[in-house]
């Protein structure tokens, strides 16, 4: 795809960033002790403070990377909504209030209020920083995406100017300006997400989304001792035929015409063999990137995704007018939409990835299967991929170091409870809206084949460039709030735990705001390193990737320290690191690392995708055995 | 400076024991349903493809349910414990 940036939109951006940037300003000048820099003075009302944890929460990956993956797989996107909602609920029932009641600045702090240990400062703040960093690259990652059709710039002038602003603004005023742009960020998003909301019912279901919706062409084939060696339009020549490596049955035709080479899915019909188009890139042995077999400026990468058939009410129609948010699913669910199916070739020296038609029921849109396959062509394996990766979403957000750092902005544990409340209200509303907004984008033909975290932004393109621009605004402006949180979170973890407490340098109460501010910079620095080498890597990857590791690492010992009187601190320390180890060992040798990261189609050393499973019992396991082993120590 | 305790001094909450236990339970109640989720998308996941109300099947069902749930659950926790520290922290 290629964007042009727009005037209003470009507006729009400057007036949000200089807001923030204003807001800090004025902040700024309140915060000069350590409790005002990491928690805001404990002075931040429970509502706002709620509203606050939103912002936190609906991270890139959840607007930009849920609504992209619904648009591209069904429901399946929808597991991660129910997932990260339904983590709320052990941050509620069990930690919540603990939390605030035993701690001061840090989720160390709070581990550690019974133990006083040094190495479960060391543990817990490495454990803080990895987390983290984790977190921290997808968003930055999300930022220069957005920054590309929003302003016309390059990728890493987006992570180059988020990571600015944002080492500004919590090198300015910490703890109190980051609860404030996420109080108006969280705030904004789930107002403008529920205003797409209603254009999306409003527009209803057409079979064309627009006029100028590409019309995609089938040719019939000739058939000649069992290849296809020439199709019934005469302009085009068949220049090969290629197999599917994984699935050779599938195959596909590279068609010329006119210089350009396009691709074509092979499929049988009505007893003839016929050719669907389909959209490619091709990479060549120079470096060439070819969309459609053209430069990217040609512009002929086309934005997909329409119904072949829409069924409402047991009537086959064209387009359904203005409809309700149930009659919206249900017909969905009756109907049939086309998705794009990705294949990577190679062409010679090319490397192609072809996005080829894959007419999908409305009834396996809507039901888990289509990228965790539960059902159609599982495997034990699968079954406990998704077992494994709802668990870790489950155990993972009340385990997230930058969501618990906010308990420490309200003055009282009743407050910490409130705004948990007023949270989970925010954030399963906003969840409820994903499931409208990105069968939105399936349909409206207004995905970027290329880009799956841009299809939220691009449904608002579709709905007009003022929507668009606000909503890319407020997307943006989410990066910047949820990196401002991790990097308060992440420079406590260097300057409160490790530095203060851990090597018991002692400080003025200045001089630990000047440790922190001073780690908030390294780290932002940090951060702008990692989002630009890891350009082009999956925003959801990367977060399900800090999920993991949080459940598996910081999870245990939290519930444990709370429900477990025996346990002790070498357990909390050695849970910690075998949570770590484990995670991350799984995570960098499971077959999505390989495929995504290593870009190999090696086998991978362990078939699990999802480390959750086996590193949040083991985490777990380790904590009892370690504290029991370690009993008498302790008395 | 360093060292731990609260960022904001408060007064002793007597209602802390029947909160935490209120949790516990709520807790429960919730992973069980949740588990309940996984385990037909596990064991059965056809089922989740059935029409149950408004031409919406369980899976979209069960999943704006597991969201709404989670929503009224936290409301009756906080109106119990606010109740009760109301009560015992006169």
């Amino acid at each position: 795809m290629i964007y042009v940036a727009s005037p209003l939109a470009i507006g729009i951006f400057v007036a949000f960033v200089l807001g923030v940037l204003g807001m800090s300003s004025f902040f700024a000048r309140k915060t000069q002790s350590a409790s005002g820099y990491y928690a805001a003075g404990g002075s931040i009302h429970w509502a706002v403070n709620g509203i606050a944890f939103a912002g936190d929460y609906l991270s890139a990956a959840s607007f930009l990377g849920i609504c992209g993956m619904i648009a591209f797989d069904g429901y399946d996107g929808f597991l991660y909504s129910i997932g990260y909602l339904a983590g709320w609920v052990v941050a509620l029932f069990l930690v919540a209030e603990p939390m605030k009641r035993f701690g001061k600045y840090t989720f160390t702090d709070a581990l550690n209020y019974k133990f006083n240990s040094k190495g479960i400062e060391l543990a817990s703040a490495i454990s803080t920083l990895i987390v983290s960093l984790c977190y921290l690259i997808p968003q930055m990652v999300g930022a220069g995406d957005l920054v590309t059709p929003l302003l016309g710039l390059q990728h890493h002038w987006g992570v180059i100017i988020v990571g600015i602003i944002v080492i500004y603004i919590v090198a300015t005023a910490g703890m109190t300006s980051t609860t404030y742009v996420q109080f108006i960020k969280g705030g904004l998003l789930v107002v403008f997400s529920t205003i797409l909301s209603i254009a999306i019912f409003m527009n209803g279901i057409n079979k064309i989304p627009y006029e100028e919706y590409h019309n995609f062409k089938t040719l019939t084939a000739t058939v000649t001792d069992g290849n296809v060696t020439a199709v019934d339009d005469p302009t085009y020549t068949v220049a090969a035929v290629l197999a599917d490596p994984k699935k050779p049955e599938k195959k596909f035709a590279k068609l010329q015409q006119d210089g350009i080479n396009t691709w074509w899915s092979i499929a049988e019909k009505d007893g003839a063999t016929v050719l669907k188009e389909a959209l490619s890139v091709t990479k060549t042995a120079d470096k060439k990137e070819l969309y459609n077999g053209a430069p990217k400026a040609d512009k002929r990468f086309y934005q997909v995704g329409h119904a072949a058939k829409i069924i409402m009410d047991g009537q086959e129609v064209e387009k359904t007018g203005p409809i309700g948010p149930f009659k919206f699913l249900a017909t969905v669910q009756e109907s049939e939409m086309v998705r794009f199916s990705k294949t990577l070739l190679e062409d010679g020296t090319d490397k192609v990835t072809v996005y080829s038609q894959n007419p999908t029921q409305g009834s396996d849109i809507m039901r888990p299967g289509l990228k965790f396959k539960v059902d159609k062509g599982s495997t034990f394996m699968s079954k406990l991929n998704f077992v494994s990766l709802m668990l870790a979403l489950f155990f993972g957000t009340a385990a997230l170091p930058h969501i618990l750092i906010r308990y420490y902005t309200v003055p009282s544990p009743k407050d910490a409870r409130k705004s948990t409340i007023v949270a989970i209200a925010s954030i399963g509303f906003f969840y409820v809206l994903t499931v409208f907004m990105g069968l939105g984008a399936m349909i409206n033909g207004v995905i970027d084949l290329n880009s799956s975290n841009m299809s939220a932004p691009l449904l608002a393109k579709f709905f007009g460039i003022f929507i668009f621009s606000c909503i890319s605004a407020i997307a943006f402006s989410t990066v910047l709030g949820t990196v401002s949180g991790l990097i308060v979170a992440a420079s406590g973890a260097v300057a409160h735990d490790l530095l203060t407490n851990y090597m018991g340098l002692q400080m003025t109460d200045k001089g630990q705001v000047t440790a922190g501010k001073v780690a908030a910079v390294c780290i932002g620095i940090l951060a702008m390193i990692l989002g630009i080498i890891f350009k082009g890597i999956n925003v959801s990857f990367l977060v399900g990737l800090a999920f993991a590791v949080a459940s598996a690492a910081n999870l245990p010992s939290i519930l444990m320290m709370l429900f477990w009187k025996k346990t002790t601190a070498q357990g909390i320390i050695c849970s910690i690191f075998v949570g770590i180890v484990t995670s991350l060992a799984i995570i960098l040798l499971s077959p999505s690392t390989y495929l995504d990261l290593y870009k190999t189609t090696a086998k991978a050393p362990i078939p699990l995708d999802n480390p959750g499973i086996v590193a949040i019992p083991l985490s777990f396991l380790t904590l009892i055995i370690v504290s029991l082993l370690t009993q008498k120590k302790e008395a | 400076m360093g060292g731990h305790g609260p960022a904001t001094e408060w007064g002793v909450d007597n209602a802390s024991d029947y909160k935490s236990k209120l949790g516990v339970y709520m807790f429960i109640i919730y992973v069980l349903v949740y588990a309940g989720f996984i385990a037909i998308n596990v064991i059965s996941p056809k089922t989740m493809g059935v029409v149950v109300f408004a031409g919406l099947n369980l899976a979209i069902v069960y999943g704006f349910g597991l969201i709404v749930l989670a929503i009224i659950m936290g409301m009756i926790y906080n109106h119990l414990c606010t109740k009760k520290e109301d009560e015992l922290n006169k």
